[in-house]
């Protein structure tokens, strides 16, 4: 009995990693039939745009990964992005001589700004994250259009060096991937080893049983909305160096791309489960299929089709995997005497 | 048999502890006192005050009069964290572990060991747990998840947790509500070696058996009250339970003598695996029937399942000789059966909408003119209602949820009357309402008996099941264990049946 409960549990194990390792495998059939299909697919200038692409999905989805887990949401990374990268604009505008570290800094420090108020509003007015980030979508970006007044910055009037920074490479990767890179190891390091972090899976899987193990649960989702505000602001300051023409509308609509490379990277959506790994594979699988469906010469209008499938795929293995897992891990029911 | 040990000096105290939610006085006057190596039960009936008690006890609820000490130091704690840190363990009922998570991880969750940069030691981790688990007798994969392990071996999760900490004092909330024979004894095993390392182990439960063969002195609670406290090898289990009860049987109760009818709602095996099992009974019309029993007995489960809110497995429900589909509350409204829920403001009423609304609900439809419910109809049939039921409400277009418990309860009651039910099935008709308005309640049930309604009464308060019952049926476990008539019921044959001993001589 035990031996063999021991072996469930083995199996049960496995299929935890068989989520992060089956979007890996997708993406590697994803990139080897459209590799085969056009061989200039992986050539050096393609490699490198795949990996800026998926940069700023990837930023973003480990933030909403950190929230996802502590069973919250944030709708609003899409306006903050916009609002950090406009203000880089302005910054660059104004100080034309500034150094990168300042506008990272402000990017960073606005999108912080933002990710208190959420986490302020969830954690002590104790509204939904849902409501207080839809809420908060339209707010930022409200501000981001009324500050901008329908002024573009071009590129043009960007510093040669941030523009740089957009483009250059470094052992073949570009630098702006580095930084997505560094997030996702700092962020999942911290999860991972940290007291703090594995608090946050706590919070998720059980939120009244956090509370009663004396988890300080409003602190720690405050926490979580501040991180995943810095970088979305962080992600506004790369976007402004990637594209350098900025107007209030960028980033529009993204927080949904986030939210669904969240769930496709198998982070469970109520919380608890889940990797930031996961959810950074999940969003480069979906930035790559942006970019190879119009290699393999599909009509765009599948993209958003094969998007909303995975998804659903995505959920539905969440289920199935959920369901496996509770049969083979119930060692024996318990019954009344 | 436990032996009697010198306790010099009590480890915890609580005297004259108090607290109030709004109006519900939850715990009036608690007084324990625990001593190191020393297993104590802590019983009383449903609504007692015990699980008030423990989660005072577990720094969830801060008391609003009365003093906690520990080793003779008084203690306030602001949050389960101060109970923990002051090494007060508490297993609920329901064990309250994180699924997702590893049971190491659940054990040393806020306190795992750390090595360099305060990185979490997960090989400390692992090892802490296998050694806590060896000391327990048990083997469990530190590394699997808590996500499908059986109540009991949650329960030594919890168990080890407190080992983690060293906790001196150990809180059970009825452990052994959900464990098998084997699994009891084996829980006891570790309870008694605890017991052996000098812990306070404060032992909740029902089962009298289990009282009397692990704890050496047992407290006895009623109405939120401390009522004695003595060695379990003084007392019986007879004077323990009159003095759960305790309480004169009341001539609150207006019951009015009925002749019953014929047979209007007939329930056959009905059995939802896990939850009851083969649940027989039929209700004649004039007749109250109450279904008794402890919380979690499954009787509310059991009127839900007839009524078709839940699903059940096997088993039939008729009403007038008709079966009616398992699962579709329509279906048994169609067919005349009215349940008022146990809990009023989640399941009884919208508690945002006005009086009006809420009382007409169940006839949205009967009342409607071209598929319109216009609110003049709405008005003039709630306001028929509400002052046959005397609901006392300012203004009927008011949320209901300005209104006191014991008037929203009566609007509860005028939206099922107003169906004008063959089947009555009322859950906790008298929770949390006032003693005036209760008894008004009690005046109509017995009325509407009259008028040749068949009315099934599920309650925890033993007074009003006496009072008002027929015929009282004792469920224990997910079993109908008892039929007890009108003039065989009383508080000690109705406790007896409902904590599963054999009804007779205690």
């Amino acid at each position: 009995m035990t031996v063999r409960a021991r072996g469930d549990v083995r199996g049960a194990r496995r299929l935890f990693v068989v989520r992060e390792l089956g979007i890996a495998l997708a993406l590697v059939l994803l990139v080897a039939v459209t590799t085969i299909y056009n061989p200039r697919f992986l050539n050096a200038q393609s490699r490198k745009d795949l990996m800026l692409g998926a940069t700023i999905l990837v930023v973003l989805a480990v933030g909403q990964a950190i929230v996802v887990i502590t069973r919250n949401v944030d709708l609003s990374v899409g306006s903050i992005l916009g609002l950090s990268a406009f203000a880089t604009g302005k910054l660059f505008l104004a100080m034309p001589d500034a150094p990168i570290v300042l506008a990272l800094a402000a990017g960073v420090g606005l999108g912080l700004l933002c990710g208190i108020v959420n986490g302020a509003l969830i954690a002590i007015a104790r509204v939904p994250a849902l409501v207080v980030t839809l809420g908060t979508l339209y707010v930022f970006r409200g501000i981001d259009y009324s500050w901008a007044a329908g002024q573009q910055i071009n590129a043009a009037d960007m510093p040669s060096g941030f523009k740089r920074m957009g483009t250059q490479t470094l052992l073949g990767i570009p630098v702006l991937a580095l930084f997505a890179i560094a997030v996702l190891l700092i962020a999942g390091f911290y999860l991972r080893w940290y007291r703090s972090g594995r608090e946050m899976y706590a919070i998720g899987s059980d939120p009244a049983a956090a509370r009663l193990s004396g988890i300080p649960v409003g602190w720690r989702v405050f926490t979580a909305m501040a991180v995943s505000g810095a970088l979305a602001g962080l992600a506004g300051v790369l976007y402004a160096a990637r594209f350098g023409t900025l107007d209030a509308a960028a980033g529009n609509g993204i927080e949904l791309q986030v939210v669904a490379a969240v769930v496709v990277g198998g982070v469970a959506i109520f919380g608890g489960s889940g990797s930031v790994y996961g959810a950074a594979l999940g969003a480069v699988l979906l930035s790559t299929i942006g970019s190879a469906l119009p290699v393999l010469r599909i009509d765009p209008f599948w993209q958003q089709a094969v998007v909303g499938a995975l998804i659903l795929a995505a959920i539905g293995l969440d289920r199935a995997l959920t369901a496996r897992i509770a049969h083979r891990l119930r060692g024996r029911r318990a019954r009344g005497a | 048999m436990p032996e009697r040990a010198e306790h010099p000096a009590p480890l915890l105290t609580l005297s004259g502890v108090g607290k109030s939610f709004g109006a519900v006085h939850a715990l009036v006057d608690g007084q324990l006192e625990l001593c190191a190596g020393e297993v104590h039960a802590l019983v009383g009936e449903n609504g007692a005050g015990k699980s008030t008690l423990v989660k005072v006890l577990a720094g969830v609820h801060t008391p609003d009069a009365g003093v906690m000490a520990l080793a003779g130091e008084p203690v306030s704690f602001s949050g389960p964290a101060d109970a923990r840190a002051a090494g007060i363990a508490v297993i609920y009922q329901e064990p309250t572990l994180f699924p997702d998570l590893s049971v190491a991880e659940n054990i040393f969750m806020g306190r795992q060991p750390l090595r360099s940069l305060r990185r979490i030691d997960s090989a400390a981790m692992r090892r802490r747990t296998v050694e806590l688990f060896a000391r327990l007798g048990v083997r469990m994969d530190p590394d699997r998840p808590a996500r499908g392990l059986s109540i009991a071996d949650q329960q030594l999760v919890e168990i080890a947790k407190a080992l983690s900490f060293e906790a001196r004092v150990l809180v059970m909330d009825e452990p052994t509500a959900a464990l098998s024979g084997v699994e009891v004894e084996r829980l006891f095993a570790v309870v008694r070696s605890l017991r052996e390392a000098g812990a306070a182990v404060l032992f909740i439960s029902h089962r009298f058996d289990e009282v009397f063969a692990l704890c050496e002195r047992v407290t006895v609670m009623r109405d939120g009250r401390w009522v004695s406290t003595d060695p379990t090898a003084e007392v019986s289990v007879g004077l323990v339970v009159r003095r759960m009860v305790g309480r004169e049987i009341s001539q609150l109760y207006p019951k009015q003598e009925t002749t019953a009818g014929d047979t209007v709602l007939q329930v056959r095996g009905l059995t939802r695996l896990g939850v009851f099992d083969g649940v027989s009974f039929e209700v004649r019309a004039g007749e109250i029937v109450a279904l008794a029993g402890l919380v979690g007995a499954g009787r509310s489960e059991v009127v839900r399942a007839v009524f078709g809110v839940d699903r059940y497995d096997s088993g039939e429900v008729l009403v007038g000789g008709k079966r009616i589909p398992r699962g579709k509350p329509a279906a048994a409204m169609a067919a005349g059966i009215a349940l008022v829920p146990e809990d009023r403001r989640q399941q009884g009423l919208v508690m945002e909408l006005s009086i009006e609304r809420n009382a007409t609900l169940t006839r949205r439809w009967s009342l409607s003119r071209l598929g319109l419910l216009g609110p003049r109809i709405e008005r003039e049939d709630a306001y028929k209602w509400t002052q046959r039921l005397q609901v006392k409400a300012g203004h009927l277009a008011d949320p209901v949820s300005t209104l006191s418990g014991g008037n929203q309860q009566k609007v509860v009651l005028a939206k099922w009357l107003s169906t004008e039910p063959k089947v009555l099935i009322v859950d906790e008709p008298t929770r949390g309402i006032d003693v005036g308005t209760k008894a008004e309640v009690h005046r109509l049930m017995s009325q509407l008996a009259g008028e040749g309604v068949a009315v099934l009464m599920v309650s925890s308060e033993l007074p009003e099941v006496l009072g008002m019952a027929d015929r009282v049926l004792v469920m224990h476990e997910g079993r109908l264990v008892e039929e007890i008539a009108r003039d065989r019921a009383d508080e000690e044959s109705v406790m007896l049946a409902a904590t599963g001993q054999k009804a007779g001589p205690a």
